[in-house]
């Protein structure tokens, strides 16, 4: 079976970005994975946008963005999926290179959130889950996932403690990332006297709005070792599940089972397993979705996730390092771009590229990519050539 | 009239819609399909298991388990005025899960996944529309119910 690889990344400057448009923000992104790629537009066959529309102004996003760009008549069209849309664009890059209609797609992972004022967020906030039986009585995105905290906590005897040494872990490297948001450390003491969201949850225990583009671009195999030789990195691995909205309805209140299915399907899909993946970027929404994503990956056993941050195993030189690059929570959650950021740090990780936050020896990568609450999850893994 | 439900309605238009009027009544309502009887809450008209689309309403006890729960304190538009809330996560006893506030009969220290509570019907008093919930609250709490239609009068 012909690979399909990365040839191209780029990642702009996660926060609070007054300073731009949303096709300034896509434009930037896919400037440097040009660049990087060492391609011109004209070998660009389609480019796919995962962003979320209820953030824009602007309707009907990706024709907008292909026009800034420059690259009309080329086709375009935009994937959405919440939090996770960013990955779903690459998958249908992959598949459009598979069906053989494209060989060179770019992808482009763009979102603007700080342009709405702050009673259109806190109405978007009040819509996050099930509208006809959940939403009426206010429930908001972390409170679905204290929910979920407080169970496992129940469950397993996770605490406190222990979601909050997964932030201490992701802003300790995102003080080493450039392009995150919040470049500074904090202390698991700071965490747990932060102000309550929804309990357990304080402000720390939950990542933030922001702005922010990233953008990578896919090639078919021969394409691929021509243009990129062996900086190329394959993407070998592709699983894709969902489970039910509602909390209602849902199967497990533990773990997200969207994301043990993803998994399995692309563990099988990539010929490797958990004890294979070197680094991964996982959907660290909130601080419970890093120790759920531990277990649901097969990282450590179910219940486990509490143990696996507290003894360090997902720090640079543990079992299984994730997050390195800060994860959502200190580089920010511009939700139609999570996925293609993601997926810029892993190739980073698997071409050596890293420096101080550099995973040894990286050949096998995952990145876990959430929609919603759990709604829609895409997990990847790359290798490296 | 399912636009009763909720202190904000988002969903005003659905084949469940006497569901509300139920809930003003005092009845908590689930849904049983006509062709294979299969039973829901939330009611839902399309029946999941046969595709039927015949249902009738079928009223169960609001009695269940608490699965998990939590306190929210930022709360999005329309919520701001009730202050801190605690939303609950109940597994019923008759199946199904129901979403609701906890309510004033349970203490601040009392909460407890596993515990037993009781759903009761609320009419929401100072609004001048109807609009209906349901409360969490310890089992045994009483609430008035409207006569049943055909049912004889005392």
């Amino acid at each position: 079976m012909s690979r399909i690889g990365i040839i191209g990344i780029g990642h702009g400057k996660f926060g609070r970005r007054s300073d731009a448009s949303v096709q300034e923000l896509a434009f930037e992104s896919f400037a440097e994975a040009l660049s990087d790629a060492k391609i011109e537009r004209k070998d660009i066959d389609a480019t796919v946008i995962g962003a979320v529309p209820e953030y824009h102004k602007q309707r009907s996003l990706a024709g907008a963005i292909q026009e800034y760009l420059e690259m009309t008549p080329k086709p375009t069209w935009l994937t959405e999926v919440a939090c996770a849309s960013g990955s779903a664009a690459i998958r249908t890059a992959w598949m459009g290179i598979k069906s053989g209609l494209h060989k060179v797609v770019s992808v482009i992972g763009c979102q603007k959130m700080t342009e709405l004022q702050t009673p259109e967020i806190l109405a978007l906030m009040g819509r996050v889950g099930e509208v006809q039986w959940e939403s009426i009585f206010g429930t908001t995105f972390p409170g679905y996932y204290a929910m979920f905290a407080n169970r496992h906590m129940h469950e397993f005897g996770t605490t406190k403690e222990m979601l909050a040494a997964v932030a201490v872990k992701n802003h300790f490297y995102g003080a080493m990332n450039k392009k995150a948001m919040f470049q500074k450390e904090v202390t698991l003491e700071k965490c747990l006297a932060s102000d309550p969201v929804a309990s357990p949850f304080g402000i720390f225990d939950c990542c933030a709005n922001a702005d922010g583009a990233a953008a990578v671009i896919l090639a078919e195999e021969e394409r691929a070792r021509a243009i990129a030789g062996d900086r190329v990195v394959w993407l070998d691995g592709l699983g894709c599940a969902t489970t039910t909205m509602s909390v209602l309805r849902r199967p497990s209140l533990t773990g997200i089972s969207s994301a043990t299915e993803a998994s399995k399907q692309a563990y099988e899909m990539a010929g490797v397993g958990p004890a294979d993946i070197k680094v991964a970027d996982v959907h660290d929404c909130f601080t419970i979705a890093e120790i759920m994503a531990y277990e649901d990956l097969g990282f450590c056993k179910k219940g486990q996730g509490g143990h696996f941050i507290a003894e360090k195993q997902s720090y640079l030189g543990g079992r299984t390092p994730v997050n390195v690059d800060g994860g959502l929570k200190s580089k920010g959650h511009p939700i139609g771009t999570t996925g293609v950021s993601m997926t810029v740090e892993v190739v980073k990780q698997l071409r050596g590229d890293c420096g101080e936050r550099q995973v040894k020896d990286a050949d096998v990568a995952l990145t876990h990519n959430v929609g919603g609450i759990g709604q829609y999850c895409f997990v990847h893994i790359y290798k490296k050539e | 009239m399912f636009e009763w439900f909720g202190k904000i309605n988002f969903t005003p238009h659905t084949r469940v819609t006497e569901f509300a009027d139920h809930l003003k009544d005092g009845y908590l309502m689930g849904s049983k399909c006509r062709k294979c009887g299969f039973e829901t809450y939330p009611p839902r008209a399309d029946c999941p298991k046969c595709l039927s689309p015949d249902f009738e309403f079928n009223e169960i006890s609001g009695q269940g388990t608490l699965l998990t729960h939590t306190q929210i304190t930022a709360a999005p538009t329309g919520f701001q005025d009730i202050g801190t809330y605690r939303v609950g996560l109940l597994d019923l006893k008759e199946g199904g899960r129901l979403l609701a506030w906890i309510g004033e009969s349970i203490g601040e220290d009392e909460v407890k996944i596993g515990m037993q509570l009781q759903v009761v019907p609320r009419i929401f008093e100072d609004t001048p529309d109807i609009k209906v919930y349901y409360t969490l609250e310890k089992p045994g709490t009483t609430w008035n119910k409207a006569p049943k239609p055909g049912a004889a009068t005392p």
